[in-house]
């Protein structure tokens, strides 16, 4: 009898022990780990998967709702929302006259259409609001819109016709204003980059380089940044390697943040780089602040930088384990600029369709060209072009700098339309291309086989 | 000993009272909703005025110096049209203080979402329609919060608020005239 009682109660004491060592595992993860993977729940969206082992970055708060969570997708968004034009910000939502909406779409909070952690509904752009989600604001749009009777609400945000938040190439009166135009433009230029190089920097001479001890592979570092944009005497060796005590043959991933934070902003927002500005203290990540310079501190750091094995798009094997810093297409002492930059560096990566038959495409064909002098600056089109477009500032007009976060510029694909596409194209050629899957696939070879009907649509609006 | 505590507990008790009387006072004594709505109303109505006639009227008339436009960020020169200009205002107060809102609304709106919505919103535009100089008052119940509200005549106060509403693509109505009340302000304060 006693020897039973001593088992049982040996087995209960091995049993509470073996909870508090799991209890104190977990409770030691959920509350001293930075990174809490045991208890990510749900796969998270193409747009958030690199951070989520940082959790703190959206959920700042243990105990916070929608609010904090709030706070965090605008910490993120806000400002390509407002530069987007935003259709539908929350301010047109939280007058108390739209109580009754609220009930139905709490369009208030970001969560309402794009709720993470939730694989099996999350459909394109993060979204896991049904499909049909307009309906419930716009249920008598034919009302003022006859040539809306009979479209199901399924189909408003059809490429080419309508977007929640950007609509900026899709309004009515933009459209109007582009009823007469050619598919191909006469002069088909890049504007920006026209402008771009109309003003070119001013050449210096080279300074001496300042490394401090000499090398067959310094010698050959200091080759390359002689023939670079950084052989000046503000990016001399020890702007990055530092000098006396601080010097470093390895710089860090984020060196260039130093001098290049539009750039880094940019990078750093986009799927390239956001894991590079997760902070250890993953609630202080968000907002970027304007200064990014305690970036620079590898320490301060959560993440190491993405690696093409962790995307979810095809990458080639090669490529597999390359970190993803400013130097992955940029190089570190070349400092490539320009189509090697802009094509090859994404190529060596990117193993999808759309990349693979770029070399094939008329846009290439005119990089070619450009390179051979056939063709003014500007008449290129690289991957760049498109996806990290040269954007002029505007807060300092006729300052250039390139759009680094390579989704700012994608989805929904008719953002491009007008930072890019109607520099050379008509806006009914660019509609149709964009809504057309097997021309994007094909990495626009040939003509569009859709025919979106919004500019037309608008024509018959202004005669009724 | 006994006593003492009875009384202390007495005059305590009484004490408690009398201050949560004093609080309620207080809350009764605060600014009338009316009051509040009405002088709210007489700045927005000042400045909407002020910037149509002196800025929208006198530098945008035929584009000389800026072009009053509804999508005027695609426009160099662009500048917001007045309607545009009360509801930017309208949704800046609305991140500072949730103490009240107010919209422009319309029985004839350009764009229909700013068509009244509830029923003393659909009311009060009619009664400042039908009955010129007047304003509504009422109150309702949205989202589980009484509201006071308050509806005020927009009166077309210049050429280029009666050009733009005939002439616009979507306007409902194409035949109005300086003076006439064109839609109303709503202004709404919780209670």
């Amino acid at each position: 009898m006693k020897k039973g009682v001593k088992k049982v109660t040996l087995l209960y004491s091995l049993l509470t022990v073996a909870v508090l060592v799991m209890a104190g595992v977990w409770a030691n993860e959920l509350f001293l780990e930075p990174k809490k993977e045991t208890f990510l729940m749900g796969e998270t969206s193409h747009g958030h998967h690199q951070i989520e082992l940082a959790c703190g970055s959206c959920h700042q708060s243990p105990f916070g709702g929608g609010d904090v969570l709030q706070d965090a997708c605008v910490g993120c968004h806000a400002a390509e929302l407002k530069a987007a034009h935003d259709s539908h910000p929350k301010s047109k939502f939280t007058d108390p006259r739209n109580a009754d909406r609220l009930e139905q779409i709490d369009a208030r909070y970001c969560i309402a259409c794009h709720s993470e952690h939730q694989p099996r509904i999350t459909r394109e752009m993060g979204v896991t609001m049904a499909v049909d989600y307009c309906f419930a604001c716009h249920e008598d749009i034919a009302e003022d819109r006859p040539s809306h009777t009979g479209m199901e609400f399924d189909t408003c945000a059809s490429a080419g016709c309508h977007n929640y938040h950007d609509n900026r190439a899709l309004y009515e009166d933009f459209l109007l204003q582009h009823t007469d135009d050619l598919a191909i433009q006469p002069q088909p230029i890049i504007a920006a980059i026209k402008d771009y190089v109309a003003k070119p920097a001013v050449a210096e001479p080279a300074p001496q380089p300042d490394y401090p001890s000499q090398s067959f592979q310094a010698t050959e570092a200091e080759k390359d940044w002689l023939h670079s944009a950084h052989a000046t005497a503000d990016s001399n060796c020890s702007a990055c390697h530092g000098e006396g005590e601080q010097f470093t043959e390895q710089p860090d991933a984020l060196v260039c943040v130093e001098c290049h934070q539009p750039q880094a902003k940019g990078f750093l927002t986009g799927k390239h780089g956001m894991r590079l500005a997760m902070k250890r203290d993953a609630v202080q990540s968000f907002p970027l602040n304007a200064s990014l310079k305690s970036l620079m501190d590898p320490k301060t750091r959560l993440l190491a930088p993405m690696t093409p094995a962790e995307g979810r798009l095809p990458f080639k094997v090669e490529s597999h384990d390359n970190s993803l810093t400013c130097n992955s297409c940029h190089g570190a002492h070349d400092y490539q600029l320009g189509a090697s930059t802009a094509v090859d560096s994404c190529m060596g990566c990117h193993d999808d369709q759309h990349t693979n038959a770029y070399k094939a495409s008329s846009h290439y064909a005119l990089v070619l060209r450009e390179a051979a002098g056939e063709l003014p600056e500007g008449s290129g089109v690289t991957c760049a072009t498109c996806h990290m477009p040269k954007l002029e500032s505007e807060q300092e007009p006729g300052v250039f700098h390139t759009e680094h976060n390579q989704n700012a510029n994608l989805r929904p694909n008719e953002k491009m339309i007008r930072s890019v596409c109607i520099d050379c194209h008509g806006l009914q050629f660019a509609l149709d291309a964009l809504a057309d899957p097997v021309l994007i696939e094909n990495n626009f070879q040939g003509q569009p086989s859709v025919s979106i009907d919004s500019i037309k649509m608008a024509i018959e609006r202004v005669k009724e | 000993m006994k006593a003492t505590k009875l009384w202390g507990s007495l005059v305590l008790a009484g004490t408690v009272v009398l201050t949560a009387g004093c609080g309620g006072e207080e809350k009764a004594a605060g600014v009338d909703p009316k009051v509040m709505a009405d002088s709210l109303f007489a700045v927005m109505a000042s400045d909407r005025a002020n910037y149509t006639k002196l800025i929208i009227k006198r530098l945008g008339a035929q584009g000389k110096f800026i072009k009053p436009d509804e999508h005027w960020e695609d426009l160099d020169n662009g500048a917001p049209l007045p309607a545009q200009m009360f509801r930017f205002g309208a949704e800046a107060v609305a991140e500072r203080t949730d103490a009240f809102t107010y919209s422009l609304q319309s029985l004839w709106p350009i764009n229909k979402q700013n068509a009244p919505v509830t029923e003393v919103e659909k009311t009060g535009l009619q009664y400042i329609v039908d009955n010129p100089g007047k304003n509504y008052y009422g109150e309702e119940e949205l989202g589980g919060v009484k509201y006071y509200t308050a509806v005020y005549p927009d009166v077309a106060v210049a050429t280029p608020c009666v050009d733009c509403h005939n002439e616009h693509k979507d306007s409902p109505r194409t035949d109005f005239k300086i003076g006439d009340t064109m839609g109303g302000v709503v202004v709404r304060i919780p209670m």
